[in-house]
């Protein structure tokens, strides 16, 4: 890519990931969420790797930590159900819904938790499917 | 409601220009223009969380398409071929089965009561009692991480499946030659 476009996304990138991040984590206060802040994420990701590059080494690195992030995110989104099945006795039940100030980070219970674990899986996800799709490893072996 | 019929017309011109253009990457940015227009539809309709969703969904599609155009090739070689009797067959296979769809949703949206402010039981349930039962003042989040996080979690299924799906169709590596 151009020196702009390079310069742009180190001046940008940091932003791109904190937004992702401020969204994940105000979820239960503010429009957006676990979906959309992970998609962020995502996106900041993949615009600093279309920027710069690759080598063939970073891409299968890459491809490797973001299939254990996103079975990590998964199974932390199920544990948060399972422990709403096992302490409050109903599957994904809110525990302590009253703890905190109503309209506080932290507030909402388990809410917040599924938000995070929501968010690394479909960042993880997301940034392996345009790993799949756009690395050269995969598309048309000469 | 004017604005809005204005942009779902703009938004049927889009996907026929997307459909029907000899050029795939214009064919991608008219796809990306019909995103963008689903996005304000959403604004419109005081939906902000489906709004961010769908900008940034349609941002990485449109850039998933364009990183694998410029790899590969933009003409579409199917474009200009004459019809045969298969293609016939599937347009008319098509359009009955589009004619029987708006038919029974019109018999469907008959049978309900008109869209309007008033609300149902369960949506005034959420409404009036969502922030005391849960905690969470985005009453969005409270519906799809409490009332409804089965389903959540079942959309996370889809994804999973989604990529597993894609790495086993596009993995080169292991296969058998």
């Amino acid at each position: 890519m151009t020196p702009i476009v390079k310069v742009v996304v180190r001046l940008v990138g940091g932003f791109i990931f904190l937004y992702g991040c401020y969204i994940v984590l105000y979820g239960h206060l503010s429009p957006g969420g676990g979906f959309a802040g992970g998609a962020i994420i995502a996106a900041g990701l993949i615009l600093s790797r279309l920027a710069f590059g690759t080598t063939a080494k970073q891409e299968k690195s890459a491809s490797i930590s973001s299939s254990i992030f996103e079975s990590t995110g998964g199974l932390l989104f199920l544990l948060v159900g399972l422990l709403g099945l096992f302490v409050g006795g109903y599957f994904f039940i809110n525990l302590f819904p009253s703890f905190g100030t109503q309209g506080r980070l932290v507030s909402a219970g388990s809410i917040p938790f599924s938000n995070i674990a929501i968010g690394i899986k479909v960042a993880a996800a997301i940034l392996s499917i345009f790993l799949v799709l756009a690395s050269t490893k995969y598309i048309f072996k000469e | 409601m004017l604005d809005l019929i204005v942009l779902l017309i703009f938004m049927i011109a889009a996907g026929i220009v997307a459909v029907e253009i000899k050029d795939l990457l214009a064919s991608v940015i008219a796809l990306g223009a019909v995103g963008f227009a689903v996005a304000i539809g959403f604004i419109m309709l005081a939906a902000p969380d489906l709004a961010i969703v769908q900008i940034v969904i349609e941002v990485l599609s449109v850039v998933f398409f364009v990183a694998v155009i410029l790899k590969t090739t933009h003409v579409d070689s199917a474009a200009g071929r004459p019809y045969k009797p298969a293609d016939i067959f599937t347009f008319v296979v098509f359009g009955v089965f589009a004619l029987a769809f708006v038919y029974f949703g019109i018999r469907l949206f008959a049978g309900l009561a008109p869209m309007s402010r008033e609300l149902g039981q369960v949506a005034s349930h959420y409404l009036t009692q969502g922030l005391a039962e849960t905690g969470a003042v985005n009453r969005v989040t409270s519906v799809v991480l409490d009332y409804r996080a089965l389903d959540t979690l079942g959309e996370t299924t889809v994804l999973f499946t989604a990529v597993i799906g894609v790495l086993a169709v596009l993995r080169l590596e292991g296969r058998r030659k």
